[in-house]
């Protein structure tokens, strides 16, 4: 279990980044967190990641406390950050060093077949697309099979098509070994067609707003009319925490975030 | 003849795989291309000396030149003066690739040091170094120390400045990458930071090497007894202007061949670098 309890954090130029931030979030869940820009939600994953220290609070994984980087945590940001000079394969490999050579060769093999980029095992990641590239740094994370995974808007920067296909492939992986999911996101789509609990959060500072449920069987289907209201849902709560009230605010609140800077 | 070198790479084009014999073929014309003026010139100025139009005495033609080198050549003395300048350059290039790595890799990962030591070094470049010689002189001699030294600092403000700015523009956002893993001191720099910075380093190797040719000049000027430098003076004070323009060509092959060692010595390890152009066959 991933124990945030009262984290907070200042930085050194006065803002208040995150205040009083609690919560529980059980092995094999999966949780989105939503805001508008400056909402804080980076700043949590950073710390969470052990990263960045937090001014107050503490995160604990099975009641170790987290202040640096942990073997347990994964972590995937929103560019892939593939080592330019490192093979794909030495890429994935990247975090396996104390292995045997054969074992990590397996793995590494294992990895590459599931994120199916078998054949770009040789391949530098120059070469490779931003969804491949993307796939890779998932592949990367995932090899040492951490218990929590933490992804730092992971798709924005892909297009629309190969971020529902990583969403996708994402939740395929982490069928597999089912490890803790935490998701910095500001896609509502890609929130609810993800997550077990959305945290929307409120900036100035950065404060958990409200937590939304979803209930719904996966795979989800993204055009199903439940999918839609839990989109609203999220997307009122959004408003709400921006203190604009919108009752049927559909694509607004994405279009005022970028006054959220 | 063109036609039939190039109907069967018309069919591989979209095939990708084989370099077209018309590739290959323009591999070998293009930097042909470049040798057309300086080839040209060359005849141009044989044909005017041999005709008559000039006695070429201040400019020998190349045939002059040429064997000028080949007399240089066969008493062995071309053999010493290039043993010479090459060891001059050799220990000179070592000696400030050493102080410039090391020193330019503290300023580069250590902020107060480069806050201390910068600013003295920044000031110390703005000196041409060619004014550095009469106090070299002064304190080490006329003979090889004072040489080496001055070819030495030629070569160090160079490397001193590549490697600290490389190790500044590294990329954080890679280095937390090694974090995220954990990574110790140590092999953060191995896996990191050495991989990260190597382009950046190979760059200012050679154009250390560069000035480190140019300053074993200036050092041979200041007597010299031996060494291509040498050649230069005793052609101008002798007025032998063939021996002067065959030790300037022997300049520029070793200049360009030490130059090409480094290139080639490097490649394998900057391979990921040029992955782009490979495949997509372009230039």
């Amino acid at each position: 279990m991933l124990v945030l309890n009262g984290l907070g954090k200042i930085y050194p130029n006065g803002v208040n980044a995150l205040e009083r931030f609690s919560a529980e979030i059980r092995l094999g869940e999966i949780v989105a967190i939503i805001g508008g820009s400056g909402c804080g939600k980076s700043t949590l994953l950073r710390a969470i990641a052990g990263l960045d220290r937090a001014t107050s609070g503490t995160v604990t994984l099975d009641d170790i406390k987290i202040s640096a980087p942990h073997a347990k945590i994964g972590i995937i940001f929103q560019e892939p950050r593939l080592l330019p000079w490192l093979s794909v394969a030495e890429n994935i490999g990247f975090g396996l060093s104390d292995l045997p050579a054969d074992i990590r060769r397996q793995k590494v093999a294992g990895a590459l077949a599931r994120v199916g980029l078998a054949d770009k095992a040789d391949a530098w990641p120059r070469e490779l697309s931003g969804g491949q590239a993307q796939r890779v740094a998932i592949a990367r994370a995932l090899v040492p099979q951490p218990e929590v995974l933490l992804l730092d808007e992971p798709f924005s920067a892909l297009d629309a098509f190969t971020r529902r296909d990583l969403q996708d492939h994402l939740l395929d992986l982490w069928a597999d070994t089912r490890p803790t999911l935490v998701l910095v996101t500001h896609d509502v789509d890609e929130a609810v067609v993800l997550a077990d609990r959305v945290f929307v959060m409120r900036p100035r500072p950065g404060r958990l707003f409200e937590e939304i449920k979803v209930n719904l069987a996966r795979p989800r289907d993204r055009n199903s009319p439940m999918f839609d209201s839990f989109k609203r849902r999220v997307l009122t709560a959004l408003d709400r925490s921006l203190d604009r009230n919108v009752p049927d605010g559909d694509s607004k609140s994405t279009a005022g975030e970028a006054m959220w800077w | 003849m063109a036609m039939t070198v190039e109907l069967p790479a018309l069919e591989t084009t979209d095939g990708t795989i084989a370099p077209p014999a018309s590739r290959r073929l323009r591999r070998w014309t293009q930097p042909a291309i470049g040798l057309l003026l300086p080839l040209g010139l060359a005849l141009a100025w044989e044909a005017t000396v041999w005709l008559g139009f000039s006695n070429g005495r201040l400019v020998p033609p190349p045939t002059k030149i040429f064997a000028a080198i080949v007399e240089l050549a066969r008493s062995g003395e071309l053999a010493r003066h290039i043993m010479t300048t090459l060891s001059r350059v050799a220990a000179g290039f070592g000696l400030g690739v050493l102080a410039g790595t090391v020193l330019g890799a503290i300023s580069g990962y250590w902020t107060l040091a480069r806050r201390l030591l910068d600013p003295t070094v920044q000031a110390l470049r703005a000196i041409p170094s060619i004014a550095w010689v009469p106090l070299f002189i002064l304190w080490l001699g006329i003979f090889e120390t004072s040489k080496i030294v001055l070819i030495a600092v030629g070569v160090f403000f160079p490397v001193y400045l590549g490697v600290m700015g490389a190790i500044l523009s590294v990329d954080r956002k890679i280095v937390e990458v090694g974090r995220t893993f954990r990574l110790s001191g140590p092999a953060m720099i191995r896996r990191i930071l050495l991989p990260a910075v190597l382009p950046a380093y190979v760059v200012a190797l050679r154009v250390g090497l560069g000035l480190g040719w140019m300053f074993v000049v200036a050092a041979e000027f200041m007597g010299a007894s031996e060494g291509l430098g040498y050649l230069l003076i005793d052609g101008q004070q002798l007025g032998k202007p063939a021996q002067i323009v065959a030790a300037i060509v022997i300049f520029a092959i070793l200049g360009k061949t030490t130059d090409w060692l480094i290139e080639i010595g490097s490649a394998p390890l900057l391979r990921w670098q040029d992955a782009f152009g490979r495949h997509s066959g372009g230039a």
